[in-house]
C-alpha cells in the first residue's frame, strides 16, 4: 500500500513539475504576478511529493518489504539498519529518486528563500528547474520505477553489494548529488538570464551562493568517494582517474571556474557571457556524469548500474539540455552588454587565466574519459586511458595554475602592479626557495616531488601573505591587525582558507605519491618484517563473526625502535548474501603518515613440502596522505565561510545601487 | 601567458579581446600538444585471448586482456605472493602471472581484466588485475569478448551473469 502511495506521489510530483515548468514562464512573459507565483507553490508541491515518494521507498527498505522488486533485488533482512537506509540510493532506481529529490529541494529552496529575487527572474528560474525535474521524473516513471511489485514476493532479498556496505560510501552519493544537481540552479539562472537578456552584478550575487553550496557538497562528495576508495579497495591509492571519478571531477573543475568568473561579473561586470556559458557547461557536465555512471557505457571499477535503454533516455535529456542551453546562448549571448575593461595584469586577468587553465584541464579530462568511447564507436578497437595520460596532460596544466594562484589575489582590480605584488611576495618566495632546497636534498623519489612541494609551499605562503597584507600584520601593533582580521569580509577569509587548503591537498598528493613505500609478502604467524622504519609482526589470524559476515582478522603488532606502538587488525570479510569477499584495510595514522595493512589469501605449503604456510600481507607507508582529505574539508570550510558573507544576505538590489564598485555593471 | 609589461596606451575592448584570444590559444595549443603527446604512449589497447593468439602483442607495450578466469587454473607460489592463472574467452587462453593481492572479486570462472605486458615466454605479466564490482559481476569488455568468441549466454543479468558463462570449453 505504501509503495503504491509512493508511486502515486511520484506521478503527482511529475504533474506539479509540468505545471511549474509552463505556468510561471507564461506568467513572466505576460508580466502576470499571479501566474508567476504559481511557480513557487508548484515548486513546494513537487518537492513535497518527491519527498513522500522517497520516504515511501525508504520505508519499504527499512521494513524489508520484499514484494517490492527493488527492495528484493538490493536489500536483505539481515542487513544492519544503516545499510537498509543507505541501500535506498545504493541502486539505480533509488539513486535516481534521490537525484530528483535534491533537484526539487533546490527548486523549493529558490521558491522559499528567493524573496529578494525579481519576480520574473524567479519565475523563469523555477520554470527551467522544473523542466529538468519533469524530464527526470518521467525517466523514473518510464524506465526505472522503484515501486514495481513482485508476485509472489521472495522469502528474502538478494542483498546489497557488500563493498557498498560502508559508512564512507553510504553518504558519498547524497553529497555528490547535492553537488551535481546543485549546479542545476546555476544552469536555471543562466537560462533565465538569457531569456531576460540581462546579466548584471546582482545576478552574479544571486547565482554565487547556490553555486558555492553545490560546489561545497561536490567537493565533500568527491573527497568521501576518494577516502572510501583509499581504505576500502585495499590498493592504498586515493584517485585512479577512473571514468566515474572523472565524471564527478569534470563538473567540479567547471564549477570551480564558475565560482571564480562569477566574482568578476559581480565586482566588475565583465566576463558576463563567459560566466553564463560556464554555468550551462557545468550543469551539462553534471548531466553527462549522471549519464556516464548510469548508462554503463564506460567500464569502470565503480560502475554499479548499467542498462543501455536507460542510458539512451538520459542521453536524450542530456542532448536536450545541451542543445537547448547552448542554442539559447548562441542566440541571446550577443545581446549581453560587455562590462568593465581591465588590463591583462589585474585581478580580472588572473581570474581569466584561472578559468582558461581550469577549462583546459577539464577538457583534457573530458578527452581522456570519452576518447575510448569515440574510438570504439568508430571501430578503432577498445582502449583504456589510464593514469599516465593524466600525469602527462592534467598535471602540467596545474603547474601554471598554482603559480598564478600565489600572485593573483595580490593584484588590484582593473590594473594590477605585478612588480609590487612580487615585491610583497618576497618572504613567500624565500620560504618557497628554502622548501625547494630542502626537498631537493632529502628527496629520494621522483623529481616531480620537488615541483609539487615547491608549488604547494608557494601557494600556501602566497595565500598567507595576501592575508597578512590585508590585516597589515607586522606593520603596526598586533592588536590592530587582529581587529582588522575580525572585521575582514568573510569572502576574503574564505579565499585564503580555500587556497591554503588546496596547498595542503597538493602537499598530500605529492608526498603520498612520491614517497609511498610498499611491501607485499607472505607472512607466517610470528614472522616480522619492516617498512619505513616500523617493525611489523603478524601475531595471529582468527575468524570472527560479524553482523552479516564472517571475517578473517589478522593481528599485526607495530613497533618503532623496538617499542610496541600500535596494533593493526586488517580483515577479510566473507559475506553470504550475496556471496562476496571484501577487504578491510587497517590504517594507523599519525596525521603525518598512514601505516596501511591489508591481508590477502591464505597460502598452503606446497604438496612437495616446499614453501610455507601463511597469509599474503600487503603493507603501505603513505606519507601525508591524510592531508588530502584534511585539505578537502578545509576547502569546504572555506566555501561555507564564503556563504556566510554579509553581501549574500543583504538585499542585493539595494547593495547594487549603493555600491560604487558595481556602478559600471548596472543595466543600462 | 599574459605576463607582459603594462600597456602604455589605453586599453580598448578590441585590444583586450586580442589578449584573451592569444592567452586562450596558447593554453589550448599547449593542451593539444600535451594530449597528443600523451596519447602517443599511454593508450592501453584491450585484446581478447583469441586476438592475442592471432595477432600477437606489440613488443613491450602495455595492453589489457580480458575474459574469464579459467576454472582450476589458479596456482599460487609459496615462496612469494605470485599468482598464476589463465584468462580464457572459452576459445583461447592466455597464461597470466601477477605479484600481489588479487582483488576481492577475483574468482575462478568469473570475469577479469588484467593490464600488463606480454613476456617473451608467452606469459602475460600483469601489473594490475581488475575484477569489476558492478551489479552484474561482468566487465563490459569481458562480455563483449565472450560474445565475440560465441560463448556468451544471454539472459545473464544479476548475479547469475557470471555463472551463466561458467560453462567449461
Amino acid at each position: 500500500m505504501i509503495a503504491e502511495a509512493g508511486h502515486f506521489a511520484l506521478i503527482l510530483a511529475f504533474v506539479f513539475a509540468c505545471i511549474q515548468a509552463v505556468v510561471p514562464m507564461i506568467g513572466a512573459n505576460r508580466g502576470d504576478g499571479a501566474l508567476m507565483d504559481t511557480g513557487r507553490v508548484a515548486a513546494l508541491g513537487q518537492f513535497t511529493f518527491t519527498l513522500v515518494a522517497f520516504l515511501a521507498l525508504m520505508h519499504a527498505f527499512v521494513v524489508s518489504d520484499f514484494s517490492v522488486a527493488n527492495v528484493a533485488e538490493n536489500s536483505h533482512s539481515a542487513k544492519p539498519l544503516l545499510y537498509k537506509i543507505t541501500g535506498v540510493w545504493g541502486n539505480h532506481e533509488g539513486s535516481m529518486v534521490l537525484w530528483v529529490l535534491i533537484l526539487a529541494l533546490f527548486g523549493a529552496a529558490v521558491a522559499a528563500l528567493g524573496q529578494n529575487l525579481p519576480p520574473s527572474l524567479r519565475a523563469r528560474v523555477l520554470s527551467v528547474q522544473a523542466m529538468i525535474g519533469a524530464g527526470f521524473l518521467l525517466f523514473i516513471l518510464w524506465t526505472s520505477n522503484p515501486f514495481l511489485r513482485l508476485d509472489p514476493p521472495p522469502a528474502d532479498g538478494s542483498g546489497l553489494n557488500p563493498i557498498l556496505q560502508d559508512p564512507g560510501l553510504a553518504f558519498h552519493p547524497p553529497f555528490l548529488y547535492l553537488g551535481y544537481v546543485g549546479f542545476s540552479i546555476a544552469f536555471s539562472f543562466a537560462i533565465a538570464a538569457l531569456i531576460e537578456g540581462r546579466v548584471d552584478a546582482a545576478w552574479a550575487r544571486w547565482v554565487r551562493p547556490w553555486t558555492l553550496a553545490a560546489w561545497c557538497a561536490l567537493t565533500l562528495g568527491i573527497a568521501l568517494g576518494s577516502w572510501w576508495a583509499y581504505y576500502e579497495l585495499g590498493w592504498g591509492g586515493f584517485w585512479f582517474w577512473d571514468p566515474v571519478e572523472n565524471a564527478s571531477f569534470m563538473p567540479w573543475l567547471a564549477g570551480t571556474a564558475l565560482l571564480h568568473s562569477a566574482i568578476v561579473v559581480e565586482k566588475r561586470g565583465a566576463l558576463k557571457s563567459w560566466t553564463v556559458l560556464l554555468a550551462i557547461l557545468t550543469f551539462v557536465l553534471s548531466l553527462m556524469g549522471t549519464f556516464l555512471v548510469r548508462s554503463g557505457v564506460l567500464t569502470s571499477v565503480h560502475t554499479f548500474a548499467n542498462d543501455p535503454e536507460r542510458g539512451l533516455f538520459i542521453l536524450a535529456l542530456l542532448m536536450i539540455a545541451t542543445a537547448g542551453g547552448l542554442g539559447l546562448y548562441a542566440f541571446r549571448a550577443p545581446t549581453l552588454r560587455a562590462g568593465g575593461l581591465f588590463a591583462p595584469i589585474s585581478r580580472e586577468g588572473g581570474l581569466v587565466l584561472n578559468n582558461l587553465l581550469l577549462g583546459t584541464a577539464c577538457a583534457t579530462v573530458f578527452i581522456g574519459t570519452l576518447y575510448p568511447l569515440f574510438l570504439e564507436a568508430l571501430g578503432g578497437g577498445k582502449v583504456s586511458v589510464g593514469v599516465p595520460y593524466y600525469n602527462l596532460t592534467f598535471v602540467p596544466l596545474m603547474v601554471p595554475l598554482l603559480v598564478v594562484m600565489g600572485v593573483g589575489p595580490l593584484l588590484a582590480w582593473k590594473r594590477g602592479d605585478l612588480a609590487g605584488a612580487l615585491a610583497r611576495l618576497r618572504a613567500a618566495a624565500m620560504i618557497t626557495g628554502l622548501a625547494a632546497l630542502i626537498t631537493i636534498l632529502l628527496n629520494d623519489g621522483p623529481a616531480l616531488a620537488i615541483v609539487g612541494i615547491t608549488l604547494a609551499v608557494w601557494l600556501l605562503t602566497g595565500a598567507l601573505t595576501e592575508l597578512a597584507e590585508r590585516i597589515r600584520l607586522f606593520r603596526g601593533p598586533l592588536g590592530d591587525s587582529l581587529r582588522r582580521l575580525a572585521r575582514l569580509p568573510r569572502a576574503a577569509l574564505a579565499m585564503t582558507t580555500a587556497h591554503a587548503a588546496l596547498a595542503v591537498v597538493v602537499l598530500g598528493i605529492t608526498a603520498s605519491t612520491a614517497w609511498q613505500s610498499e611491501r607485499i609478502l607472505i607472512m607466517a604467524p610470528g614472522e616480522t618484517t619492516e617498512i619505513a622504519g616500523y617493525g611489523i609482526t603478524l601475531e595471529r589470524v582468527v575468524t570472527v563473526p560479524g553482523p552479516n559476515y564472517a571475517a578473517e582478522r589478522a593481528t599485526l603488532r607495530v613497533t618503532a625502535g623496538g617499542r610496541p606502538i600500535a596494533t593493526l587488525r586488517p580483515e577479510r570479510r566473507r559475506f553470504t548474501d550475496p556471496p562476496q569477499i571484501t577487504t578491510e584495510a587497517a590504517i594507523r595514522t599519525t596525521l603525518l603518515a598512514d601505516l596501511y595493512a591489508v591481508i590477502g589469501d591464505r597460502q598452503q605449503p606446497g604438496s612437495d613440502g616446499g614453501g610455507k604456510a601463511g597469509w599474503t600481507v600487503r603493507l603501505y607507508h603513505n606519507p601525508l596522505v591524510p592531508w588530502i582529505w584534511i585539505g578537502a574539508v578545509l576547502m569546504v570550510l572555506g566555501g561555507l565561510v564564503s556563504l556566510t558573507d554579509r553581501r549574500h544576505r543583504v538585499g542585493a538590489p539595494r547593495r547594487a545601487a549603493a555600491g560604487s564598485d558595481t556602478a559600471g555593471a548596472r543595466p543600462a | 601567458m599574459t605576463i607582459a609589461g603594462p600597456p602604455r596606451r589605453a586599453l580598448t575592448a578590441k585590444r583586450r579581446r586580442l589578449y584573451l584570444l592569444v592567452a586562450a590559444l596558447i593554453t589550448l595549443g599547449a593542451a593539444a600538444a600535451l594530449i597528443l603527446n600523451a596519447f602517443e604512449d599511454s593508450l592501453v589497447f584491450f585484446v581478447t585471448p583469441t586476438e592475442l593468439k592471432a595477432k600477437g602483442a606489440p613488443e613491450g607495450r602495455v595492453i589489457r586482456i580480458g575474459g574469464l578466469v579459467e576454472e582450476g587454473s589458479v596456482r599460487r607460489s609459496n615462496a612469494d605472493p605470485t599468482v598464476r592463472f589463465a584468462v580464457t574467452d572459452l576459445a583461447n587462453r592466455v597464461e597470466v602471472r601477477y605479484r600481489g593481492i588479487l582483488p576481492d572479486l577475483f574468482r575462478e570462472g568469473q570475469g577479469v581484466v588484467a593490464q600488463g605486458r606480454l613476456g617473451a615466454d608467452g606469459v602475460f605479466v600483469a601489473s594490475e588485475v581488475l575484477a569489476k564490482h558492478d551489479e552484474t559481476y561482468m566487465p563490459k569488455e569481458v562480455a563483449d569478448a565472450l560474445k565475440k568468441s560465441g560463448q556468451w549466454k544471454p539472459g545473464a543479468k544479476g548475479q547469475g551473469g557470471a555463472s551463466g558463462a561458467e560453462a567449461k570449453p
